[in-house]
């Protein structure tokens, strides 16, 4: 694969962007839906990494998550349902340059683009996907998802749902070539930025779930947890988040976990009680399959043509 | 057919190379099939047949005879395992009917070939004879009834110790009786020797140069054997071609067409008979800077392609049948997003799984028509192994000229054909431009379409003052969600206008024929061979019928209704289903014509008839000869 030639340029001079510079446009979520907080912490993450607009790719899928690169004022891709991972790996493999963001929501990754996600940790690529996760389809109004809990009733489970919910985090952990696995929830702003943060500077294919309120479908399905400080445990280490007293002053429930134990991150993540929040794993020895493929060598005319005639000798007659 | 093109003339020679004198019978062409058990290395006997053919000059085509499982039973009548090799004085360009000339291993593989009706009745039939000594007493009773069967039925059977033979140069026989056969079929055809040592040494060219000397000993053995042995010998005259050549398969064609059209990245999923494309692709590809991207389904291989597309590098996606239908909606988007994508369609039998080792052209609406909406993409055929190569680089141009899905519809029968072609001269303008990373000009807007012709121009992440979100929502110039009626309408018409667009730019396909007469025949695809022959053979005998075969089936260019309208009849000939008036409850009330048939009826209102066959073969050109005659007659 070839360098792209505008990498070989030395830019003279940074601009600095404001806030407003990754702005799109007004969301048009529901007032009080966790997609506004996430929005709000990647646009502060934009302009305090300093992300040129224009090398800057959001990519979706369908669902009200996908509508995330609408209120971007970069480039964005929202694409069909499930596959927004595919394509930000076709954009990643032919352009590294770009910075690659990907929104999806409980459906679009783990339902029906379950297959996608499973391969895309596989070949850790080099960006940051956020995983939405409202437990519930949102945009086709109230259906239950694989993440649901057993019993949760919707439109289409109007007795309760039959199955247990799967949980995104112990799929993620337990995928070969795993090297960044964080969670959030929406609620508290502050950690959500960190987290964010440390998984858009980690190089690799680093995973969100974000744990998110839907004040339209599922009103008062996390109140316990937002009631309850103590439900949400905060994890600190000194290779991990590191806590601000004011955080810490609100969130007595503390763990330090080291991100390092793949095993210990499964055990936190196994526990029901509490939501864990925090970087659960993290391992930057894992190759990107975009380094691995890239040959490295300039594609030039001439470099191509030598390649095609030394095919052509082989099958001369 | 054969017989009509076959020059009954003899002659004697005493060339310095053969000991023996005998009358050499001089051809026009032949048909050859050397077959066996898979893994008995027919296949690269074959092989080398055909290019020591080539290289002297001849007209040829070979077609793989591919067993639909991996290893099946030894001595199956499924099993066969080889290649058919047409040698012509002249340009081949089909696999022909009927073989005149068989090498078997064993009786059963060519069993299977009699019963399919693949051998000319009464041809040669060079048997390994072995069988007749075996110590299990099952196969000793098959061969021999077998042998009866056939010298009975009027083939000619020779009765060859291969293995015997073999056994005195190496000892295990298994493993080169095919050069034996090779050197057979040297003396048989009057080859040129040392240009068959030549290609013995390429076929092992990775092999030491022990093996490559044991192969031609072994060589050298069927040749004296033959010469000594055999009471027939034939030429099959040549010129020394002047153009330096290429011969490849048609996958390895679209593979080599692939790296010089200046693409990048392939990506793709595991599927017959598409993949032999891309392990070539996957084997190559790095050397020019490209890489293949196995995806994880077929999806993600569309999706990939999208993706890198989108960000700038035109992509190709290569799949067969079932694979082309689960990309329908990833297809969709690009063509919403209007990104460019080069797909190719190698189709095999359907539907469902169908038949995924043989050839049909039963993807044509799907090509058209997949996806849902209104969403309209280029769609292409190749016809030889020439255009398999040329049409990648033609596809991707009309893809990031247009901004559209280009569809390059080939199939089983090419993919695994191999004829001769003019070496192709690299040419810069087959490469893509660099990507543009320019600031866009103030005031240009995402989707700046052209009112007349439904052309924008495309902004590329990377380019300043381009941010937008590309959406397969209805959107505006802007790229805006659109939810009004008009725009929806508007972006319809702009995203159809491009295909008229792209029309304007075609010419009418050249009439192989006369201009005028009782019958124009028309077809797409791999066909092309099987009814240029046929209507060439007709012609000869003074009928006034001539062909066409269109490269584009959408659009479709300028000029086919004048000339069909110069026609009393019109019938298009298509390896694909049709309903059969001979059905009792068919009638033309419901008769479901072969896909271009009813094409050609919608778009001109025109009477078009088809003649079609699903055998999951190559449509044999005198098949297609007596289907033309009864239409002329009726």
């Amino acid at each position: 694969m070839s360098i792209a030639p505008t990498e070989c340029l030395i830019r003279l001079y940074e601009d600095r962007h404001q806030i407003e510079d990754y702005q799109g446009g007004v969301p048009r979520w529901c007032s009080g839906c966790g997609d506004n907080a996430i929005l709000a912490a990647v646009q502060r993450i934009c302009r305090d990494e300093n992300l040129r607009p224009e090398k800057t790719m959001f990519v979706s899928g369908i669902g009200c998550s996908s509508r995330f690169p609408h209120y971007m004022k970069t480039y964005g891709f929202h694409g069909i349902h499930g596959r927004a991972l595919p394509v930000a790996e076709g954009i990643k493999m032919a352009r590294p340059d770009l910075n690659v963001f990907v929104n999806t929501g409980d459906g679009d990754c783990c339902s029906i683009g379950a297959a996608h996600w499973i391969h895309a940790i596989r070949y850790n690529m080099n960006m940051t996907v956020m995983l939405h996760d409202n437990q519930i389809y949102g945009l086709t109004k109230k259906q239950a998802s694989p993440t649901s809990p057993i019993g949760l009733k919707s439109n289409t489970t109007p007795h309760g749902s039959y199955l247990e919910g799967l949980h995104p985090l112990s799929v993620t952990l337990g995928v070969q070539n795993v090297s960044f696995v964080a969670q959030a929830v929406d609620w508290i702003p502050e950690v959500l930025y960190e987290i964010l943060l440390a998984a858009y500077q980690h190089k690799g294919f680093s995973f969100v779930r974000i744990v998110q309120r839907c004040p339209e479908w599922l009103p008062k399905m996390l109140e316990p947890f937002l009631n309850d400080p103590n439900r949400v445990q905060l994890l600190h280490h000194e290779k991990g988040l590191k806590l601000s007293s004011a955080v810490s002053k609100v969130y007595r429930n503390q763990l330090e976990h080291d991100p390092s134990s793949i095993h210990r991150a499964r055990e936190v993540i196994s526990e029901t009680d509490v939501i864990p929040v925090g970087i659960l794993f993290q391992d930057r020895s894992v190759p990107c399959y975009e380094d691995t493929r890239h040959a490295g060598h300039p594609r030039t005319t001439e470099y191509v043509r030598a390649g095609l005639e030394a095919e052509f000798d082989k099958f001369s007659v | 057919m054969n017989e009509a093109m076959r020059t009954e003339m003899q002659r004697d020679v005493n060339a310095a190379t053969q000991k023996t004198t005998k009358s050499v019978q001089v051809l026009s062409q032949h048909v050859v099939e050397v077959i066996s058990d898979s893994g008995e290395g027919a296949q690269r006997c074959g092989q080398a047949l055909g290019g020591l053919a080539a290289k002297m000059g001849n007209g040829v085509w070979t077609m793989e005879i591919i067993p639909a499982e991996i290893r099946p039973p030894a001595r199956s009548v499924a099993g066969a395992s080889g290649n058919r090799i047409r040698i012509g004085s002249g340009r081949v360009t089909n696999g022909g009917d009927e073989a005149d000339l068989v090498v078997a291993f064993n009786e059963q593989v060519l069993l299977g070939r009699v019963r399919s009706r693949e051998l000319r009745p009464g041809c040669t039939i060079l048997l390994e004879s072995m069988w007749r000594e075996s110590p299990d007493p099952a196969i000793v009773k098959a061969y021999v009834e077998t042998f009866a069967e056939l010298v009975s039925a009027g083939f000619k059977v020779v009765e060859t110790p291969m293995e015997r033979e073999s056994r005195k140069i190496m000892s295990d026989p298994r493993k080169g009786k095919n050069m034996f056969a090779l050197g057979v079929l040297a003396s048989v055809y009057s080859l040129d020797l040392d240009l068959a040592r030549d290609q013995i040494a390429l076929t092992f060219g990775k092999k030491a140069k022990s093996v490559i000397d044991v192969n031609v000993r072994l060589f050298d053995a069927g040749f004296a054997w033959a010469e000594s042995n055999l009471d027939f010998k034939y030429s099959i005259p040549a010129e020394r071609p002047t153009e330096p050549q290429i011969v490849v398969n048609g996958n390895t064609a679209l593979a080599l067409g692939v790296l010089a059209s200046g693409m990048e990245i392939c990506a793709m999923y595991p599927i017959t008979p598409a993949t032999s494309a891309s392990h070539y692709l996957s084997e190559v590809f790095e050397n020019v800077g490209g890489i293949v991207h196995q995806a994880e389904d077929e999806i993600a291989a569309c999706a990939f392609a999208i993706g890198a597309s989108y960000a700038g590098k035109c992509t190709v996606t290569i799949t067969s049948g079932p694979g082309y239908s689960l990309k329908q909606e990833a297809i969709g988007l690009a063509v919403m997003g209007e990104i460019p994508l080069v797909v190719v369609n190698v189709q095999r039998g359907g539907p469902s799984t169908g038949q995924p080792t043989k050839g049909e052209q039963s993807d044509l609406f799907a090509a058209m028509f997949g996806s849902h909406g209104d969403a309209p993409k280029v769609v292409m055929a190749v016809s030889t192994l020439e255009d398999c190569f040329y049409s990648m680089i033609t596809a991707r141009k009309i893809a990031e000229t247009f901004n559209m899905v280009v569809v390059v519809l080939s199939d089983a029968h090419l993919a695994a054909s191999q004829q001769p072609f003019r070496r192709p001269e690299f040419n810069e303008s087959w490469m893509a431009p660099p990507i543009d990373q320019s600031a866009v000009p103030a005031g240009m807007k995402p989707y700046d379409w052209d009112e007349e012709t439904g052309l924008a121009r495309r902004f590329i992440p990377g380019q300043p003052g381009g941010m937008h979100t590309l959406t397969g929502l209805a959107h505006d110039r802007d790229s805006k969600v659109a939810y009004d009626t008009d725009t929806n309408e508007q972006t319809l018409r702009l995203r159809s206008l491009k295909l008229a667009a792209l029309q304007k730019t075609l010419k009418a396909p050249p009439v192989f024929g006369d201009l005028e007469g009782d019958l124009l025949v028309v077809g797409w695809g791999s066909t092309r061979g099987a009814i240029e022959e046929a209507v060439e053979g007709l012609r000869k005998e003074g009928h006034k019928v001539s062909s066409l075969h269109l490269t584009f089936l959408q659009p479709m260019a300028s000029g086919l209704k004048e000339v069909m309208s110069r026609f009393a009849k019109v019938m298009t000939v298509e390896n694909n289903w049709s309903d059969k008036l001979e059905d009792k409850i068919i009638d033309e009330n419901n008769r479901r014509y072969a896909p271009l048939a009813m094409l050609l009826r919608a778009r001109y209102l025109v009477d078009v008839d088809c003649w079609s066959e699903a055998q999951g073969r190559a449509l044999k050109p005198g098949f297609v000869r007596k289907a033309l005659l009864k239409k002329l007659q009726n």
